[in-house]
């Protein structure tokens, strides 16, 4: 079990990167032209209440000093108020994140799935017009992007057959799973053409391996070969990728929610850019930092878990 | 005379690979486009920004090839001016986190120890935000506008050139030629910059065309989300929303231009394949 040793001192080896979130999220805000009192009472306000405002946020105060008080707040679950919801900021966001969780996931399933589908495909017909084929679609997959194909599909899918609604996140489970399938699937094929290179690369690589030519010289029939063998490791690299990407997965997800009005973190994170809702941004950056910290760790350990030979 | 052109032929496929045409065809759909680029106050049948109130949403017919949107505005010449603003958000885009990255990445392979631990660091935090986020983040603080784009992009994209210059100059620092340098007495700028960086450089520089396609699409996005291009500038990504109300009965207002997107991205990407096998720096 030694192996699994660096899930404990791993978040030890995080705290530097932490504050250095912490201090580029405080920034962000701090870099904002203009006094965040006046934003707060607007264009009217009294010399007076100006000054009251500053010294109950602490504004009068030296940054350093301001940036401590941040950091006091934050682990305190503190962060402010919206000036738009009339809420903690933290709730407003909390409440967000169930919509973009469930795009996110249903999202890498089915980019999974596709990439699973067409990297296998290539790698068995490789150098084929098949294998062509599917690289020409991962060339131009890359360069998609993704407001535009989430508004081909609503075009195709939404009004011209009706098969899905055009925006929405739905009220129980499989409405959701109906609601977010374009959402998803446009995340998925935006990501898809990633995975599916790597895929096909490993499978073709794992494939000449001298294990499978051992499997072969026993006799192993070819599926058992290819699935048990081939494909478990060609798979290892593959999720590691997804892992790096997340972060990528998450800013296309954005984009994604304001075409179809899914009403998840993107979706506020945009919206509240417009109504200068600044602690909302930057709880919202906050919060999805944190996710992508987390899901890489997660992606360590499955890793690890996976392949013994592994030494994080 | 056979012979010396054989040779001739030999050296060059030993340099370059066998062409492959996925390659000519990059190349010639970004020739294409900075052509249009160029071309586009005499190719453009129509003024981009003015408005025919009495040609309102015509699909696209003879008079107006790719049809026009809800102000009357002709879609092709909107498309044809938008390719200055696309074109330029995937060079320029690239350009300045290339500048940085490629530098921090020299200074923190070359120098090492505390320099580079702390480099790295910055680094890892730059990292652990969603790229097109912290995009958006910035660009909300700075206000929206293609400025705000390219100062957002220098401040985040600057990792991944980084990451690729650092890895080679670690490597490169203990080769022969740097020894041999050094015993020349040449200062450690001139050595990292003009004998290591020379030679470290390949990678980024075929990331770099991989990069501009990404670029475009951000750039892109983030008009389409309101905060890059502003009205009535032609851009594609600011067209596509101005056509997303429309979708129902002027398909042609988003279509077209989503084309032009993925036709200049799908150059770039070609390219860029095109130079990574040459380069054997893929499969």
């Amino acid at each position: 079990m030694h192996r699994f040793k660096f899930v404990l001192y791993r978040p030890v080896q995080l705290i530097p990167v932490l504050i250095g979130i912490s201090i580029v999220t405080f920034g962000l805000v701090h870099t904002i032209p203009g006094d965040p009192a006046r934003l707060l009472l607007g264009a009217k306000a009294t010399p007076d209440a100006i000054a009251a405002i500053h010294a109950k946020y602490g504004l009068d105060q030296p940054i350093p000093i301001q940036y401590l008080r941040f950091m006091e707040n934050l682990l305190q679950g503190e962060f402010g108020m919206s000036i738009i919801y009339r809420a903690p900021v933290l709730s407003v966001a909390l409440d967000r994140i169930a919509p973009t969780l469930f795009l996110l996931i249903y999202a890498v399933i089915l980019a999974v799935l596709l990439a699973v589908l067409l990297g296998s495909l290539a790698a068995a017909k490789r150098g084929r017009p098949t294998d062509q084929a599917i690289r020409l679609f991962s060339t131009i997959g890359l360069g998609l992007p993704a407001f535009w194909l989430g508004i081909v599909l609503i075009m195709l899918f939404s009004i011209r057959f009706g098969w899905f609604p055009v925006s929405g996140y739905g009220d129980d489970f499989l409405d959701r799973l109906h609601h977010l399938f374009l959402p998803a699937f446009t995340v998925a094929l935006a990501t898809a053409p990633i995975l599916t290179r790597n895929l096909r690369a490993s499978l073709i690589a794992e494939s000449q391996a001298d294990y499978v030519s051992a499997a072969r010289a026993k006799g192993l029939p070819r599926h058992v070969i290819f699935f048990h063998h081939i494909f478990r490791n060609s798979l290892i690299p593959t999720i590691n990728l997804l892992g790096v990407n997340v972060g990528w997965l998450i800013g296309g997800t954005v984009v994604v929610e304001a075409v179809f009005s899914v009403p998840g973190l993107g979706s506020l994170l945009v919206s509240s850019i417009f109504a200068r809702d600044y602690l909302v941004v930057q709880a919202v950056t906050l919060v999805l930092a944190l996710g992508v910290i987390a899901t890489n760790f997660a992606v360590d350990i499955v890793t690890v878990a996976l392949d013994p030979r592994i030494e994080p | 005379m056979s012979v010396l052109g054989a040779a001739i032929h030999r050296r060059l496929h030993h340099r370059l690979g066998a062409p492959s045409t996925l390659f000519y065809i990059g190349a010639g759909l970004c020739l294409f486009w900075i052509v249009v680029a160029i071309a586009a106050p005499w190719i453009a049948p129509y003024d981009p920004i003015a408005q025919d109130l009495r040609a309102t949403l015509e699909p696209p017919n003879a008079r107006h090839l790719l049809g026009t949107d809800n102000f009357g505005r002709d879609i092709l010449s909107r498309i044809i001016w938008g390719t200055r603003l696309d074109l330029q958000m995937g060079v320029f885009g690239v350009l300045f986190p290339f500048l940085i990255g490629t530098t921090i990445g020299v200074v923190s392979g070359y120098v090492g120890g505390f320099v580079d631990v702390l480099l790295m660091r910055l680094l890892d935090v730059t990292i652990s935000f969603p790229f097109f986020v912290l995009i958006i983040a910035i660009v909300a603080v700075l206000g929206p506008g293609l400025m705000s784009f390219y100062i957002a992009l220098a401040l985040v994209g600057w990792v991944s050139y980084a990451r690729l210059v650092r890895s080679r100059v670690i490597v490169l620092k203990h080769a022969d030629f740097v020894l041999a340098a050094r015993s020349l007495g040449f200062s450690g700028p001139r050595i990292a910059f003009r004998h290591i960086l020379p030679n470290a450089i390949m990678p980024a520089i075929v990331f770099s065309v991989s990069d501009a396609v990404l670029d475009i699409v951000l750039g892109s996005s983030l008009s389409y989300l309101g905060l890059g291009i502003q009205p009535p500038t032609p851009e594609w990504g600011l067209m596509i929303a101005e056509g997303q109300t429309f979708i129902a009965t002027a398909w042609w207002m988003t279509t077209f231009p989503g084309l032009a997107i993925m036709l200049l991205a799908t150059g770039f990407s070609l390219l860029a394949d095109g130079f990574a096998e040459k380069l054997g720096l893929r499969e």
